[in-house]
Order: C-alpha cells, then sequence, then structure tokens
C-alpha cells in the first residue's frame, strides 16, 4: 500500500528528465507524419524513414529495459501531465514489470515488419499506417489513464484496418469490414464502463474530483460488488473480442487470413495481447472482486479455446487461416494462465504473451516467405519444400517446434509455467487444457509433413530458398526464441514482482487467497507433508 | 574429477553446434568423425566422472552440480543442474558407450548419404538430449531430455523426408509420445503441489524424493501411474507402443541407437528413479506397471513371429524386450530392470546394427523371405548376428540369459501368473529370434527371387520396404541384377565385434551367484535400496526357475529350426499377427475417419454457427436498416404526426400511471 502511495506521489517528477514514455509512443508517430509528408515518388525514402522511426523506438525499448529497476513493482518512468483537466483526464504513462516486455516486443516487431515484407504497392500510406499503429500500441500498453488507453485503444483499429482493407488478399473488404465491427462493437461495452467507473469512483476520491486515472481508482475506488461485476463485463467483453475468447473469435482467421503479412504480424505478435494485457491490467486491477467472481467462466472458454481452436486449426486447408486458429489456441492458454490468479500462472501468462508474439510472429513471416514463392497459401498445393529450400525448412522447423512447446524453446517457458500455476487452483481444468500439447503437435506436425516433407512436384520445385534478408529478418526471433527458452530469468525476475503486486493487491480487497505452495513451494512441504501423513 | 560432469553433455551439444555451422563444409566424412569424436569424449568425461563417484564411499555417492537457475517463479524453482549418482553414471556410460559406437558405424553406414552432416547434427543433438534426460537433477531437466529426444526422434525417422511413408512415421512417433507427454507433465505438477519441488535431491533437503514418503498413498498412485503413461508413451508399452515398429523408417543406426539402446529406455530410467513415489503408492499401482509389461512383452513376441522384414522383427522384439523391464519394475526389482536395460543395449543394438549391415550387404533388401545362407557372404556380421541372437534368446552364458532369468526371478516372487508369462515370451523370443537367424544366414540363397515378386502386393510392408531405396545410392532394386551381398567395411564391423564381446560378457556385470559377485546391484544400491523388493526364493527354487528358463529357450531354438531350417514343420505365420492383431489398423481406421470427420464438423460448425451468427448479426442489421429507411420520408408532415402520436401515448402512460 505504502509503496503504491509512494508511486503515486512521484508523478510529478516525470521519470528522470527525459521523457522516454511519452518519446516511445511520440517517436513513430512523428515518423507516421514525416513519411506521410514524403513525396509519393521516392517510396525509397518513405520506407526509409519508416524503417529509421521504427527501429529507433525499438532502440529506446531496449535502452528501458536495461535501465527497468527489477526491484521495484509498481510504475516506473512515470509521465503525468493534465489533458484535459475539467474531466480529470491526465497523459499518464506508466510501465511495470507486466507491460514492461510487451513494450519491447512492440518496439522490435515492428521494425523487423516493416523493414523484412516489403508491400506489393502504395509503400508510402502502408509505412505511414503501420508506423502509426506502433504509436497506438505502444500508447495502449503505456496509459495509465483509462480515457488515454481508451483513446489508444480504438485508434490502433484504424491503421489495421486500412492495411487489411488496402494490402490484403481477396476478401480483404470483408476482413477487414468484420474485424473493426467486431472490436468496435467490443469497445462500446468499455466506453460505457470507463465513463461509469469514472464517474462512480468520483464519490471515494479525495474531494470527490473525478479522475480517469487508473491508479487512483484502483486504489481507492470501493465499488457495490455487483457494480463491479458489470462493469467488469463490460471490460471483460471488449477485451475478450480482442483476444479472441470462444465464441468472440471469427474475425480473427478472415483478419489474418486477408491481411498482407505484415499486417498479420502484427495482429498476431502484438495485437491480440491488447486483450489479455488488458484483462490484467484493467480487469484484474480496477476490479479484483470481480475477476475472482469471473475466472470460472473465463477459465473455462479459455480451455475451450485452447481444444477447439486446436481441432479446427488441424483441418484448415490454408496454411494461414491454420497458423490464425493455432493462435485462438494459444491465447486460450493465456487466459487460462491469467485466470488461475498464480504467480505462475500469471507470470507464464505475461511471458507467453511476449513468446507467442514472437513464434507467431515468426510463422506468419514464414507463412508470407512461402506465399511469396509459390503464390498460394493452399496446403494441398504445397509439398517437398525441405529438399528445395532446406534453410527455410530448418527455420520453419525451430519456429513450429517452439510453438509445439518444446522444451528449451520460448514457447515451453510460458506454457509451463501457466500450466503449472493453473494446475495449483484448477486442476480439472488443467488436466484438459494439458491435453492442447497433443493437439498442438499434432497439427503442426501434421501440416509441416505435407508443406515440407516428400518429393517436391513441378510447381513446387523450383521454390528458391531463404535469401540472406529473410535470414536477418529470422535471426533476431530465432535468437529470441532459444534466449527465452533456455534463460527465461532475466525476464521472469522482472515479471514477477509486478505479478505479486498484482495478487497481493487482488488479496487486499477479496477473500481469495493464492494457495500457499504458489509463494512458498518446498518450504510449505513440511506441513502439506505432515497433513496428509495424519490423514 | 565429479565436476567434469558438465562435459558429458556439452560435447556433444558442441558437436551440434559445429555440424550446424561447419556441417556443409566438412562433409563426409568429416563430419562424421567429429560427431563421432565428441560423443567418444563424452564416454571419456563419463568415465571420469564415474572414477571419481567409485572413489567415494557407498552412501556417499550422490553429487550435484549446478549450472543456472532455470525457471525461478514464486515457490517454483528448477535449475539446470545434474545428478551424479550411481543409477544415472550407470545410464550415462551405456548411452555414451554404446554411442559412441554407433556413430562410428554411422560413418560407413551413412556413406553417399545426400544428408551425411545433417544425419551427424541430429545423432549428437540426440546425444545431448539424452544425457540431459539421465544427468537432469530434476523432472523438468529430465522433460528437456525426454522432449528433445523426442524431438531428434522425430528428424530422424523422417530422415529420408521425400518418401512420404517416413514422415508419416516420424510425425507418428512425436505425437504418440505427446500423449505420454501429458502424463508426465500432469505427474510433474501434482507433484510439485503436493511436495513443493520436482527437484530429485537437493542439497538442503528440499527434494521431492527426500520427502516421498509423506505421500499418502493416492497422491502417489497419482504421480506414478501419470508418470508412467509418460513412461509407457516413449518406452513403446500397451497401448502407445505403435510408433515403435513404424520408427524403422529411419536409418538402422537410427534404430539402433534410439529405438533399441537408449532413447526407448527412458521410461524405464524414469520409474527407476522416481521409485521412492512408486513405494509410497497403492500396492496395486505396482501392479499395474508389471501386467501392462508383461502383456505388453507376450504380445508383441507373438507379432515378431511373424513379421517378415528384418527390422520389424527387431522392432518388436524391442517393444516385448522393454515389456520385461516394466514387469521388473512393476516387481520391484529394480536392479534387474537396469541389468537388462544395459544387456539389452549390448544386445539389440548388436542385433540392428547386424541388419543393418546385412540391409546394407543387400543393396536395401529387407525382406527376410528374399535372404539366406548370407554367413558365407558377410562372416563378421554372421557370427556376431549369432552372438546376439545367443544372448537375446537367453542361452547361457550370454548377456540375456542372466538378466532376463533375473526377471523372471522377479515376476515369480511377484506373481506366478506373471512368471508364466514371461516364461511364455521367452520361448517366444527364442522361437522368433532363431527364425530370423535362419532366415537370413542359413538355408538357401533366396536373394534373387526379389524381382519375381516386387509387384506383389505388399503394402502391409511398404512403409519400412522402400526405406533406403533410390535415396542413398540411387539405385532402385528392380532396375539392376540380383546383386550380391557383401561384407561391411571396417567402420561397420568393428562396432559390431565390440558388441559382440559385450552381448557376451555382459551377463558378468551381475553374477547371482553370491553377493560380491552382483557388482551392479552392489553399485546401485544406495539409489534403490529402500524401494527394492528382494524374492523370497530358496537357491533351489532359483536354480530350478533357472533351468526351466534354459529348457524354454532350447525349446524355441528347437522349433525354429524344425520349421525354419530343417523344414520338417510347416511354418505358421498368420495374417492377424502380421498385422499386429490389426491394432494400428483400427486406430489409424478411427481418427482418419470418425476423427477427422469430428475435426471437420467441428470446423464447419464453427463457419456456418459461430460465424454464421455473426453474419446472421450483420445480414439482421442490415435488412432492419433498410426496412426503417422507408420511414425516412423527408417530409416534416411525417415526422410532425409521429412527433404528435408519441406525446399523446406518453402523455396517455403517464395518465394511466398516475391513477386516473
Amino acid at each position: 500500500m505504502l509503496n503504491v502511495l509512494a508511486q503515486t506521489g512521484v508523478h510529478s517528477v516525470s521519470g528522470a528528465g527525459f521523457p522516454l514514455l511519452t518519446a516511445l509512443i511520440l517517436l513513430p508517430a512523428i515518423g507516421a507524419v514525416l513519411v506521410a509528408v514524403v513525396p509519393r515518388t521516392r517510396p525509397e525514402v518513405s520506407r526509409l524513414v519508416g524503417v529509421a522511426a521504427s527501429a529507433a523506438t525499438g532502440a529506446l525499448s531496449v535502452w528501458l529495459v536495461t535501465q527497468f529497476d527489477s526491484h521495484d513493482a509498481g510504475f516506473q518512468f512515470v509521465s503525468k501531465h493534465d489533458w484535459i483537466k475539467d474531466l480529470g483526464i491526465s497523459w499518464h504513462l506508466g510501465v511495470d514489470g507486466i507491460s514492461l516486455f510487451l513494450v519491447l516486443l512492440t518496439g522490435l516487431l515492428f521494425p523487423l515488419a516493416l523493414w523484412g515484407v516489403k508491400p506489393h504497392h502504395d509503400p508510402k500510406p502502408y509505412t505511414a499506417w503501420l508506423l502509426l499503429l506502433q504509436a497506438g500500441c505502444m500508447g495502449v500498453f503505456l496509459s495509465l489513464d483509462l480515457f488515454l488507453f481508451f483513446v489508444m485503444f480504438e485508434i490502433v483499429l484504424v491503421p489495421m484496418y486500412f492495411i487489411i482493407g488496402g494490402w490484403g488478399y481477396a476478401d480483404r473488404v470483408y476482413a477487414a469490414l468484420k474485424f473493426f465491427l467486431f472490436t468496435m462493437l467490443g469497445s462500446t461495452f468499455m466506453l460505457v464502463g470507463i465513463l461509469t467507473t469514472a464517474f462512480l469512483a468520483r464519490s471515494s476520491m479525495p474531494g470527490g474530483a473525478l479522475t480517469f486515472d487508473l491508479v487512483q481508482i484502483a486504489e481507492h475506488a470501493d465499488f457495490a460488488t455487483n457494480t463491479a461485476r458489470w462493469l467488469f463485463v463490460s471490460f471483460a467483453v471488449a477485451f475478450a473480442v480482442k483476444v479472441p475468447i470462444f465464441p468472440l473469435h471469427t474475425w480473427l482467421p478472415d483478419a489474418h487470413t486477408q491481411a498482407p503479412t505484415a499486417g498479420s504480424v502484427i495482429l498476431a505478435g502484438v495485437m491480440l495481447k491488447l486483450g489479455t494485457y488488458g484483462f490484467l491490467r484493467f480487469g484484474l486491477y480496477l476490479f479484483p472482486e470481480a475477476a475472482v467472481w469471473a475466472a470460472p467462466g473465463l477459465v473455462t472458454l479459455g480451455v475451450i479455446g485452447i481444444i477447439y481452436g486446436a481441432i479446427v486449426a488441424a483441418v484448415q486447408k490454408d496454411l494461414k487461416r491454420l497458423v490464425a486458429y493455432s493462435s485462438v489456441a494459444h491465447l486460450g492458454f493465456i487466459v487460462l494462465g491469467t485466470f488461475a490468479l498464480t504467480t505462475q500462472g500469471l507470470t507464464g501468462s505475461v511471458l507467453q504473451m511476449v513468446n507467442h508474439g514472437v513464434s507467431t510472429g515468426a510463422l506468419f513471416l514464414l507463412v508470407g516467405m512461402i506465399y511469396d514463392r509459390r503464390h498460394t497459401r493452399l496446403i494441398a498445393e504445397l509439398g517437398g519444400l525441405q529438399k528445395v529450400a532446406p534453410v527455410l525448412a530448418g527455420v520453419f522447423t525451430v519456429v513450429m517446434l517452439s510453438s509445439i512447446g518444446l522444451p528449451g524453446l520460448n514457447g515451453f517457458s510460458g506454457e509451463f509455467l501457466i500450466l503449472l500455476g493453473s494446475f495449483i487452483t484448477r486442476r480439472w481444468w488443467t488436466i484438459v487444457a494439458a491435453s492442447g500439447v497433443i493437439l498442438a503437435a499434432l497439427y503442426l506436425l501434421w501440416a509441416y509433413q505435407r508443406v515440407f516433407h516428400g518429393e517436391p512436384d513441378e510447381a513446387n520445385a523450383a521454390t528458391p530458398d531463404m535469401n540472406w534478408v529473410d535470414g536477418l529478418v529470422m535471426a533476431p526471433l530465432l535468437a529470441a526464441i532459444l534466449f527465452v527458452g533456455v534463460y527465461p530469468k532475466p525476464m521472469l525476475e522482472r515479471i514477477e514482482p509486478s505479478v505479486n503486486r498484482l495478487i497481493a493487491h487482488i488479496e487486499d480487497r477479496t477473500t481469495y487467497r493464492q494457495p500457499e505452495v504458489a509463494t512458498k513451494g518446498a518450504a510449505v512441504q513440511g506441513e502439506a507433508t505432515t497433513q496428509e501423513g495424519h490423514k | 574429477m565429479l565436476s567434469a560432469v558438465w562435459l558429458i553433455p556439452a560435447l556433444p551439444l558442441l558437436g551440434a553446434l559445429l555440424l550446424l555451422v561447419f556441417g556443409r563444409k566438412l562433409g563426409e566424412p568429416w563430419s562424421g568423425v567429429l560427431a563421432t569424436l565428441m560423443v567418444a569424449g563424452s564416454f571419456v568425461a563419463g568415465v571420469v566422472t564415474f572414477l571419481g563417484l567409485l572413489d567415494r564411499p557407498a552412501e556417499e555417492r550422490q553429487f550435484l552440480f549446478h549450472v543456472f537457475d532455470w525457471l525461478p517463479v514464486g515457490g517454483f524453482n528448477v535449475d539446470i543442474g545434474f545428478l551424479v549418482d550411481p543409477l544415472s553414471m550407470t545410464m550415462v556410460l551405456f548411452v555414451t558407450g554404446v554411442g559412441a559406437l554407433i556413430h562410428l558405424y554411422s560413418i560407413g553406414y551413412m556413406h553417399g548419404d545426400r544428408g551425411y552432416p545433417r544425419f551427424f547434427l541430429y545423432l549428437n543433438l540426440f546425444a545431448f538430449s539424452m544425457l540431459m534426460l539421465v544427468l537432469g537433477d530434476n523432472l523438468l531437466v529430465t522433460f528437456l531430455g525426454w522432449e528433445g529426444v523426442g524431438a531428434c526422434s522425430y528428424f530422424l525417422i523422417s530422415f529420408w523426408f521425400e518418401k512420404m511413408p517416413n514422415a508419416v512415421a516420424g510425425k507418428k512417433a512425436f505425437v504418440t509420445n505427446r500423449i505420454g507427454d501429458w502424463g508426465y507433465m500432469l505427474g510433474m505438477f501434482l507433484t510439485f503441489t503436493t511436495l513443493g519441488s520436482i527437484t530429485y535431491f537437493a542439497k538442503d533437503g528440499s527434494g521431492f524424493l527426500q520427502h516421498a514418503s509423506g505421500l499418502t498413498g493416492v497422491t502417489a498412485t497419482a504421480i506414478a501411474l501419470l508418470l508412467f503413461v509418460g513412461a509407457a508413451g516413449k518406452s513403446a508399452q500397451l497401448p502407445l507402443y505403435v510408433w515403435l515398429p513404424d520408427a524403422m523408417a529411419g536409418p538402422t543406426p537410427v534404430s539402433a541407437l534410439i529405438h533399441a539402446a537408449t532413447m526407448v529406455t527412458s521410461g524405464v530410467y524414469l520409474m527407476v528413479r522416481v521409485s521412492p513415489v512408486l513405494a509410497q503408492s497403492y500396492h496395486w499401482a505396482p501392479q499395474v506397471i508389471a501386467w501392462i509389461g508383461a502383456i505388453t512383452a507376450l504380445f508383441a513376441a507373438t507379432v515378431a513371429v511373424s513379421q517378415r522384414d528384418i527390422k520389424k522383427v527387431l522392432a518388436y522384439s524391442t517393444v516385448s524386450q522393454l515389456g520385461y523391464m516394466f514387469l521388473a519394475v512393476g516387481s520391484g526389482a529394480y536392479v534387474a530392470a537396469i541389468f537388462h536395460m544395459v544387456t539389452h543395449a549390448f544386445f539389440k543394438a548388436l542385433l540392428f546394427l547386424g541388419s543393418g549391415s546385412v540391409i546394407h550387404g543387400m543393396h536395401d533388401e529387407q525382406d527376410m523371405r528374399f535372404m539366406g545362407a548370407l554367413r558365407k557372404l558377410m562372416p563378421i556380421t554372421a557370427s556376431t548376428f549369432i552372438v546376439g541372437w545367443l544372448a537375446i534368446a537367453g542361452v547361457p552364458p550370454f548377456a540375456g540369459f542372466w538378466s532376463k532369468d533375473e526377471i523372471l526371478l522377479s515376476a515369480w516372487g511377484n506373481n506366478k501368473a506373471l512368471w508364466a508369462i514371461g516364461l511364455v515370451t521367452a520361448l517366444l523370443t527364442a522361437y522368433y529370434m532363431s527364425r530370423q537367424v535362419f532366415m537370413v544366414f542359413f538355408g538357401e540363397p533366396r536373394w534373387d527371387q526379389a524381382h519375381h515378386v516386387a509387384g506383389e502386393a505388399e503394402q502391409s510392408a511398404a512403409a519400412v520396404d522402400d526405406e533406403r531405396t533410390d535415396v542413398a545410392h540411387g539405385v532402385a532394386v528392380d532396375e539392376h541384377p540380383a546383386p550380391t551381398p557383401h561384407e561391411s567395411p571396417w567402420t561397420m564391423w568393428v562396432p559390431l565385434v565390440v558388441l559382440a564381446v559385450l552381448a557376451v560378457l555382459g551377463g558378468g556385470l551381475n553374477l547371482p551367484f553370491n553377493h560380491d559377485v552382483s557388482f551392479l546391484a552392489n553399485w546401485l544400491e544406495p539409489v534403490v535400496h529402500a524401494t527394492e523388493v528382494v524374492p523370497d526364493v530358496a537357491t533351489a527354487t532359483k536354480v530350478g526357475l533357472a533351468v526351466v528358463a534354459i529348457i524354454a529357450a532350447l525349446a524355441g531354438i528347437a522349433l525354429a529350426a524344425a520349421v525354419y531350417l530343417k523344414q520338417r514343420v510347416r511354418a505358421v505365420e498368420p495374417e492377424l499377427l502380421l498385422h499386429a492383431y490389426h491394432y494400428d489398423d483400427a486406430l489409424a481406421a478411427f481418427f482418419g475417419g470418425p476423427g477427422e470427420a469430428l475435426a471437420e464438423g467441428t470446423a464447419m460448425a464453427d463457419k456456418l454457427v459461430i460465424d454464421g451468427a455473426v453474419n446472421g448479426a450483420g445480414t439482421l442489421v442490415r435488412a432492419g436498416g433498410s426496412r426503417l429507411r422507408v420511414v425516412q420520408t423527408g417530409y416534416v408532415r411525417n415526422y410532425a404526426l409521429g412527433i404528435a402520436g408519441g406525446a399523446v401515448l406518453a402523455l396517455g402512460w403517464f395518465l394511466v400511471r398516475a391513477g386516473l
């Protein structure tokens, strides 16, 4: 509690002078403006500016990670300025262990996608939209003000809508519209929720002032139980669409499949996390009691997503659609871990958000490379690619195994912690969820077999292997896959304090108590043993 | 000396990394030489560590080596660390020893293959994973190796990926193993939630095996059986054995190393490692393991009787022998299980490599019906194979006799019915192995008959039949005249000779005559002393049982000789057994039929019902909108009428509410 107050007290200092977080949002936004003023006749300049701006943002995010204090569980680099003072809306940014690596992911995935995948036409608006998207995603992960968050949450829709609609494949307009309407529908609920939250919280604020400040409301507001539950639901709908949680997922396969490669990479890599992140930051933190109340339902939906997504993925005819459905399954794991409400589950979920961004981002890049070479995504038309493109096949294998959750690669670290954490509180759900790892192996290996194994037919025999640009794009992703798989500790020790702080926040306000074994492990085994022994 | 333990897995890992970067430059044979040297170096490091351990008094033979923290979150904390004790060192020595020999053999066997460096990369990666599996100081590092060997097995089974059956077999192995891994993972979770640790032994005494005595029967049973699900997947026990026969699609050294000597025994290793948990579980839990082992042993032995593919016989034989090991584990005879694991590694690796040498010499023919009389043309292969045959058949004094005898003894002590199943299996083992030897090395040469029946329907065995054809040497059998079999190069026969010597002498590891010559039992004593069940059987009975076992073995050999050598009795090779009771076919039919239909149905429902609802809502809104559009006439009088009507209705409502 004191810790939190101390945190909220230092707002005016706004970090260590340089407004790092503001810069993370403004840099790509300024880049977008610069790209917009570059003449249309100089596409290479707009591309250069775009890559430079997003790469600079990436560099800043790396610097942020190095400067981050791993012992401080609260918000760091806080920057707070009044925006609309009468309504208590402020430009309030901050980063903690939960958002830190999502910021890093946003910082690094965009330049890779921008540089690695060239648009087929009109590079200027394409680059500008992607930069704006990067700014918006940064904004979502950094906002500590409900209104600012909502603005950022909505801003990201616009560039993505145009990227799908403008640079996508055959059915792009349908997919873009569906994506937009679906998400907007969810957001309307959240808007109502945000306004209601702020106005109801007013009574518990010092002086009765209206504020949209997340930290203020979360720490001081006192909602009636039922009110809080309704408010939670209004937020949850918006996030559930974004994640997406079964049965609100059907926009995702269409959007992913029709989007251009970079769009799919960003959509899967970063934008799906806006939902899962929202659950942590605005669900659990704002409405702890309601989150505990809703946990069984959301865990159930998460588990359904794991199994359902995997089964549907298995029989897809389109490789990109298959990867899209695999996201439904993977995001199901993250929902399960989040609402397991244990240190391991939540930490695993945060880690897995980043892992999924890396692995699925890489998978979409690879599928894009295959499409560029073969001009088809239909599994039936591909085959035998390993013989003609061994490097592509090798990279695909590693990324696939990461997605399957092979120990030693990043996907396992997150998935294992999620399942361990959820087993502690939700044993039977976890038993079902764990079978998702069987299905993941089934659909991915089967797809790999049909695409890469066998003797290539005439159409596939001339497929060129990866070139060095492709290699350079994949190299950092492969490095991340290996590093997080082998040595996730640097990430875990930054995520965990903030997760524990969040759980403490929940335990403070509800009757929920995390089982002791989750926090103390072997230290409590004496007790467990004697209890069991005397049974 | 003990600190050298990190070198044991590090060397093959280094080899794999070097091959990944320089493999293509090194080419043949240097990539193979590099890989072999790395595993040989690993063996040397293993010997050094072993000597270090031997140097200590028996009760202090446990050494923990911490490398780094791996997944520390909250109360859960596992490191990458090694546990050096008699059990892990036994595993290390035979894994690296047999592994190095098989690497050497592969230098010759893979000669001329397009994927030569890639093969050795996988092989070294496998050795690394296998060593992590046996050396890991907690369940999660073991699981790291466990999944790692599974992935390498997948790579190597589908090594000749241009042929679809190989690719299918690789995928099948991985997915079936994953079913087992599901059990393994849940076993780990349950261990952690009840005992707060998944580390075997810890310096501060917090290891879960140090606290296993605190487990209730029900929890211990659940953990033991969940881990056994994992073990049954990896070690090819019923009902999860189906991937192993298909795994023979891989190159023969792979079958020898992974699918006979090392990887498939990891399930046995795991059960021995967690024996304190097993000891704490309900009485029936180990019985389940023993019965599944015994039934698998018998089942696979009957199937082996009818197989025609030289490698498939050995594959089913491996399933059967692994069943013996689980029979021992379930009967509490952990030393016997490990003993048989080691001797089996010797003679089964020998047999597989021998069969590889035959296949090599026969220019990729694998059907035993087209072999015969090879002992004259391939003398070294034939004589070493015969040693392996006598060892597996249980003829004294060869290695297999001693270890099998101990298992049968423990089964006798456990349950006479289990012993009877084990004895019948022993007879069948001697029979099908003799059948193989007679068909391949004795009798009339039949290798020129292959062409006459080349077009004959051989669909069932097709998956493996065409394994090397056309790939490694660019030779297709039916385009060339009948090749004359020839002996293999030295890199191939040297490992055969070494393994043959081990298959003769391996029994000396653990002789039953008195306490002092039970070397393996004494060595493993610190690990299993608390859990090992010593059968209470009089010496006379022991001798009697051994004699019965010898008679069974000789009877099996004699019967096979009568059928296949003297041809006095007609061969009984029912189709049902050739197809392994159609169990695998039924599974395939189920998953390919109703299973796939169910998935297709779900996908269809996703499209029609869930997405249909979404699109339906969209259509509804649009339709509603166009209906409502007619109201927007643009005439003020219409709107005024609407407002007036509404006002009247509202007024009426308030008047009614006011009670007028």
